[in-house]
């Protein structure tokens, strides 16, 4: 350590004498610099490239709803956001994506073990199916989950009043405390609970898909050793495996809560979109526009934009600590 | 503890990868399985372990039959080549594990934990590390945490899965001595799994020289690398040479000459003779092997020469001072001090 400290410190003054960044001279080693020394060129035009296409795609468009929303005076903003049917649209819409996105890091995970650690016939079908959600438009999924789940769809009757589970369930006279006469009568279409099924489906992809590779590299040694120190199973998943797991399945869980903020097209055939019950933000938006109230709908956006922003960038302070915590995963 | 490995056999989809092997362990003996790779000794430590289940044949610790137990239940330490250490914990808190896993009956408490995670600690030489990360640690760092880890638990054996492959030369030779000093001082039962037979004749009181599946020779290193019993020990132990001869007469034969070598025990026939290259004398008259050098190199303090001996296609290797003045095409006679027959085949 103390030997190399020198040589370090020469290689810092060096920096500014050899001169452009992406020159053919060998590139200082140490000190901060745009480009890190590479035998492939292409650094002015990959970067140009990237500013250009976020600038256009992304940046430019928001900037614009951010304008548009700021050229509102700040006293009608101010009712916007805060009127009731837009801060129950946004407790929705954020409430059922995160719920979503819990319900699918547990299933992801259980999925992407399934698919990683056992071999059975038609385990190739599966792992393609877990991307359909991706493929599917969505309001196929959403009109197909509001058929199956509507009081008289399949599953839906299932829960209804007098389906087969309320009777079932009203049967089980042996239950202590009456259990039995509690009413089973969910309803799950057209209520929150369709939205939260609606985008658990289009989020299932994100964590399978973020923590498949990692199981794949897992080291089964690392079971091994866990075994013969004596732990039985649940002690080596709970305190070997799953903190293994953990920048993956944050990964997976921003990217199916971000996925599920923005649905639009599934969720709205399941909702109802009735308002202050099931009515997401995105939907209000829609509304708005159609009402011709621009600067409602942008105003609205943006505070959907500034809360996911917030949210997506605590998960990566998360992450970025999980990752010195646990090793580069 | 003794173990004892009574006909174990192993097979992997059919295909045997322990042909009914058997093998008894002394209680606090250094113990070396040393084969190469696919020989199988690996699949035995494994075996031990509990980490795979033997196809026929049982496994006794002490009088009691483990075949049947689980991993947990033997209460092993095993050390893997690549390490194996969480590297969400601490280095106490790998070594650690295996006493907070227990069950809350028999699980110290929280302080008497860490006071033995740090005396383990300190067994390793790696005192004051304690907070750090595994990949915060060199690799030699990270064997010796392991070694820490799998004694934490008090193993009635000590298993080692070829503990030091992944480690340079210079590492290797520091831990191998260390290795020793910990086994003495602790007393355990360890088993060891290497290719590397330096290793295995510097360290271990006894060696398992395994080949496809089977154990070819047991023995103290002195037996092992004196008294090869076996053509693949002999060359797979130490440098060796060898060469086809035929045994007549209680004599040995090459190409129709008699080479000065004895056999008087060998059945008379097609056999091969191995040597030690560095075991031979020249000599000036007399029988003996007679070659033509075709290539020389130095090695260390001698020359080694490589002969072309008699008509014979087989060439063979001795060792030489390094200032013998041999090129090439000179011609060398030489006769093995030591040596030993084995039939053809």
């Amino acid at each position: 350590m103390t030997r190399s400290t020198p040589l370090r410190s020469n290689a810092r003054a060096a920096a500014p004498l050899t001169g452009a960044p992406g020159g053919s001279s060998h590139p200082a080693r140490a000190g901060w610099s745009f480009v890190k020394p590479s035998v492939i060129p292409g650094f002015g035009l990959t970067f140009g490239y990237t500013i250009l296409y976020l600038s256009l795609i992304v940046l430019i468009p928001i900037a614009g709803l951010f304008l548009k929303a700021a050229t509102t005076p700040l006293e009608q903003i101010v009712r916007i956001a805060t009127s009731p049917r837009t801060i129950k649209a946004l407790e929705v819409s954020f409430g059922s994506s995160l719920i979503a996105a819990l319900v699918n890091v547990v299933f992801g995970i259980v999925v992407a073990w399934v698919l990683v650690r056992y071999k059975f016939p038609g385990r190739r079908i599966l792992d393609a199916i877990v991307d359909l959600p991706f493929a599917l438009p969505t309001a196929v999924a959403g009109i197909a989950l509001s058929t199956l789940y509507a009081p008289k769809g399949w599953i839906g009757s299932l829960f209804s009043d007098k389906g087969a589970l309320w009777q079932w369930w009203h049967a089980q006279t042996w239950l202590p405390f009456g259990l039995h006469e509690f009413s089973l009568n969910f309803k799950i279409a057209y209520t929150p609970t369709g939205i939260v099924i609606a985008l658990i489906f289009i989020g299932l992809p994100f964590v399978v898909r973020t923590v498949q590779p990692v199981l794949e590299e897992f080291e089964t040694e690392l079971e091994e050793a866990a075994a013969t120190l004596g732990a039985n199973r649940w002690q080596t998943i709970t305190r070997v495996i799953l903190p293994r797991l953990t920048p993956a399945v944050l990964t997976g869980f921003a990217l199916a809560f971000a996925r599920a903020v923005g649905e639009y097209g599934s969720v709205i055939f399941i909702a109802g979109n009735l308002p202050n019950i099931s009515e997401i933000a995105p939907v209000l938006i829609v509304i708005k526009l159609e009402e011709f109230d621009q600067a409602g709908a942008a105003v609205i956006a943006g505070i959907m934009l500034v809360i996911a922003f917030v949210m997506l960038l605590v998960i990566n302070l998360i992450q970025a600590w999980a990752r010195r915590r646990f090793g580069n995963v | 503890m003794d173990i004892r490995v009574d006909t174990v056999r192993k097979e992997f989809a059919r295909y045997p990868a322990l042909n009914d092997v058997s093998l008894d362990i002394r209680s606090g003996e250094l113990i070396a399985l040393l084969g190469p790779s696919g020989s199988g000794k690996t699949t035995l430590l494994r075996l031990i372990a509990g980490l795979e289940l033997p196809t026929a044949g049982r496994i006794y610790f002490g009088d009691e039959d483990a075949s049947s137990k689980t991993v947990q239940e033997r209460n092993v330490g095993f050390v893997f080549q690549a390490y194996a250490l969480f590297r969400n914990m601490t280095v106490l808190d790998n070594i650690s594990f295996g006493l907070s896993v227990r069950p809350r009956a028999t699980r110290p408490p929280k302080a008497e934990i860490r006071r033995r995670a740090l005396e383990l600690l300190d067994l390793v030489q790696l005192s004051g590390l304690e907070k750090r990360f595994p990949q915060q640690l060199s690799g030699g760092q990270r064997q010796r945490v392991a070694l820490a880890r799998a004694l934490a638990i008090e193993p009635r054996v000590l298993l080692l899965d070829e503990p030091f492959g992944a480690l340079d030369a210079q590492v290797r030779k520091e831990l191998r001595k260390w290795l020793r000093e910990i086994h003495d001082r602790t007393g355990h039962t360890t088993v060891f799994v290497t290719h590397d037979q330096e290793e295995a004749l510097e360290l271990a009181d006894r060696l398992v020289v395994m080949s496809q599946g089977k154990i070819e020779q047991v023995g103290t290193p002195d037996e092992v690398y004196d008294r090869p019993n076996a053509p693949f020990v002999f060359s797979f132990i130490g440098e060796s040479s060898s060469i086809p001869v035929t045994v007549e007469n209680h004599e040995l034969w090459v190409g129709g000459r008699a080479i000065g070598l004895p056999a008087p025990h060998d059945a008379a026939g097609e056999a091969v003779l191995f040597f030690r290259p560095h075991d031979v004398e020249l000599v000036e008259d007399g029988a003996a092997l007679a070659g033509v050098v075709v290539a020389t190199r130095r090695v260390g303090g001698t020359r080694r020469v490589e002969l072309e001996v008699g008509g014979n296609p087989n060439r063979v290797e001795i060792d030489l001072p390094f200032d013998h003045p041999a090129g090439e095409k000179t011609r060398i006679a030489f006769r093995p001090k030591r040596w030993r027959v084995f039939p053809k085949g």
